[in-house]
């Protein structure tokens, strides 16, 4: 058995989901779509049912990608719980009247009923049982109130029987409201006022600069002190274990996969390069903790509804861009890991903006892994080499972005979206989806970074990489300005980035180096697993057009740095 | 009588009720479904530079839409 939760965008529907089911949730994507939704269990009868948060939307007319899905969704449940906005009963109605059209057992959840008294709203829900003819419950999903009584009222979920053309139906919802809905007289609340602060230009991009800002300052605090009061100090207790393996090892082929080279007779964990030394390492004690803080200050952005803001703001600039504003989300994910970020350019609406918006987000937003070796390489010279590396990415996502929008026919379409309120986000759907990244983090990241470091072992022990050092000579060292040992980091970077920008350190690189590096290596390809989904998404024509301006880019970018700086 | 003009011309924080909707059935649909429909009161919030988008008010409620739908609503302003 199926329950389906369905409703508008932004009425709250993932944190009812959170309350009904367990921990044991997935995000899986709509077989043979792109669009992505959360499925998880819950008890209901006796019974262990499926429980899924259906995309959100506002009619059952399949004219995006997410509705597409939602219908189909729809075909295949058992049972819906429609998921209303009290404070917008009116064009949340559109959607319910519409699943009352169905043949199927639906109950309707006036979700957010507080917002809705703060707001002088007063909705007769015994009133609106009566005329909908299915159960009505109204819950305050934040606070677990009503989820009780919703669960207890799963059972007296029943089919409509509406038959209604497009006009019946708003004439319908105007009835409905004029007869169950009381709006009382208010003032504006600090929340509303700093929501509208925060969308006119003249104040909403200063606080858009302070929050970006407070954001990185975050990640780094939490990053950097997560690093040097959790990770290293576990470290110092598994670093006598890898010792004391490494002495029983002697020396030989093995202890150089496994343990790697000993620096001055030592462990250290980004220049050894074996499978238990840098490969747990770089993941975990020098990853990680910017994942980690990365996606904490990414959940509350998103769910305080302050994205949706942002996306207005630079709608804009966007647009010159072949893009809108909604595809900031995807650039910011990207700084998280670029395969989340791939994936997500698929609620874009055109081909030629999933084209952009992959191009641009693969080739200059470095994520999260690539920023955190890149802030030791680069960082080690001061914050100066970090700034041109950074303003570089960007002059480089700007100019292609403007480039592509002129050279690529066809139009862009416009922003066209709600706004939530702001409001505080709940905890628990936080941590859950926190979880939910860092576990894909993990089992995505975690392998190739074994991976990248065996093939290192392999390709110096077969002399591969010694040979491919003499031929990329002209390129690596007469344009770009690198030792030729960077050629290994070029090949690795394939597999993992920060496994590749790691292996930069022991080459003792000048500041200049080290900013040519990064910058080619954020450019010049993505990792595999952003690659993959990139095929997935561009298909094999597409990405090869993309990997192209790539490479070329990367070059023509790394030769200049190393001209002028 | 107020005077008629579409939402991209209006002047920010200014007030009034939407009188026409040019387009086709799909767009009315899509706008309706986010509230704005003809006799709906609504207030412009914000218009942003370059011909960025424009945020109105509509049932205490904020939505963004781009200019060029924007040129296509028409209201009675207060």
């Amino acid at each position: 058995m199926k329950i389906l939760l369905m409703g508008n965008p932004n009425v709250g529907k993932s944190v009812i989901f959170s309350r009904l089911t367990g921990t044991n949730v997935i995000a899986s994507n709509y077989p043979g779509t792109t669009v992505e939704f959360m499925k998880g269990t819950m008890k209901f009868r006796e019974e262990k049912v499926e429980v899924l948060d259906v995309p959100g939307v506002y009619s059952l007319e399949p004219t995006s990608k997410a509705e597409e899905v939602a219908v189909k969704m729809l075909e295949e449940g058992n049972m819906v719980i429609n998921v209303v906005d009290s404070t917008h009963l009116e064009r949340n109605l559109y959607l319910t009247l519409q699943l009352l059209e169905r043949k199927i057992p639906v109950i309707v959840v006036l979700n957010l009923w507080d917002e809705a008294k703060h707001k002088g709203i007063e909705i007769d829900k015994e009133k609106l049982e009566k005329i909908l003819g299915v159960p009505v419950v109204s819950t305050v999903a934040i606070a677990g109130e009503g989820i009780n009584e919703l669960v207890l009222r799963l059972e007296e979920a029943k089919p409509g029987n509406l038959k209604l053309s497009e006009e019946e139906r708003w004439k319908k919802i105007g009835e409905i409201v004029s007869q169950v809905q009381r709006v009382y007289h208010r003032h504006h609340t600090f929340s509303e006022v700093l929501g509208e602060a925060s969308v006119k230009p003249l104040t909403g991009i200063p606080i858009a600069l302070g929050v970006m800002f407070l954001t990185f300052t975050i990640i780094r605090f939490v990053g950097e002190n997560l690093i040097s009061y959790v990770f290293d100090p576990l470290f110092e207790f598994y670093t006598p274990i890898v010792i004391i393996f490494s002495h029983f090892l002697g020396s030989g082929f093995i202890h150089d996969i496994l343990i790697g080279q000993l620096i001055n007779g030592e462990i250290d964990y980004f220049q050894s390069m074996g499978l238990i030394t840098t490969g747990i390492y770089v993941p975990f004690a020098a990853v990680l903790p910017y994942v980690f803080a990365f996606y904490l200050v990414l959940g509350f952005l998103e769910d305080s509804g302050y994205l949706p803001r942002l996306a207005v703001l630079v709608d804009n600039v966007m647009h010159k861009l072949g893009l809108h504003g909604s595809a900031i989300v995807s650039m910011l994910l990207g700084l998280g890991c670029n395969v989340p970020g791939a994936l997500s350019t698929r609620v874009l609406e055109t081909k030629r903006q999933r084209f952009i918006a992959a191009t641009l987000m693969a080739i200059a937003v470095p994520c999260m892994a690539q920023t955190a070796i890149i802030l030791g390489l680069v960082g080690m010279h001061g914050a100066f080499g970090l700034g041109i590396v950074f303003i570089t990415l960007f002059i480089v996502w700007l100019t292609l972005g403007l480039i592509l929008n002129k050279i690529m026919g066809g139009e862009s379409p416009e922003i066209f979206m709600e706004i939530p309120p702001y409001r505080i986000p709940y905890w628990g759907a936080l941590l859950k989806k926190l979880w939910i990244r860092i576990r894909s983090f993990l089992v995505e990241a975690v392998p190739f970074v074994l991976l990248g470091v065996f093939i290192v072992n392999i390709l110096y022990a077969l002399g591969i990489i010694q040979f491919l050092g003499e031929i990329t000579a002209p390129i690596v060292t007469g344009l770009l300005g690198l030792p030729k040992e960077a050629v290994v980091a070029l090949v690795i970077g394939f597999l993992r980035k920060d496994v590749a920008v790691g292996m930069l350190l022991p080459l003792g690189l000048t500041m200049k180096q080290a900013v040519v590096a990064s910058v080619v290596l954020a450019m010049y390809f993505p990792c595999i697993a952003t690659f993959t989904v990139l095929v997935k998404e561009l298909g094999i024509l597409g990405m090869t057009k993309s990997a192209l301006i790539m490479v070329a880019l990367a070059l023509f970018v790394g030769t200049i740095l190393n001209l002028i700086l | 009588m107020g005077e008629f003009q579409t939402l991209a011309g209006m002047v920010v924080g200014k007030e009034g009720t939407i009188k026409k909707i040019e387009g086709g059935y799909g767009l009315q649909r899509r706008l309706a479904c986010l509230g704005l429909r003809v006799g709906k009161t609504i207030r412009k919030v914000a218009s942003e530079p370059l011909r960025g988008p424009i945020v109105v008010e509509v049932d205490g409620g904020h939505i963004a839409i781009g200019r060029g739908v924007a040129e296509k609503v028409w209201v009675e302003v207060k």
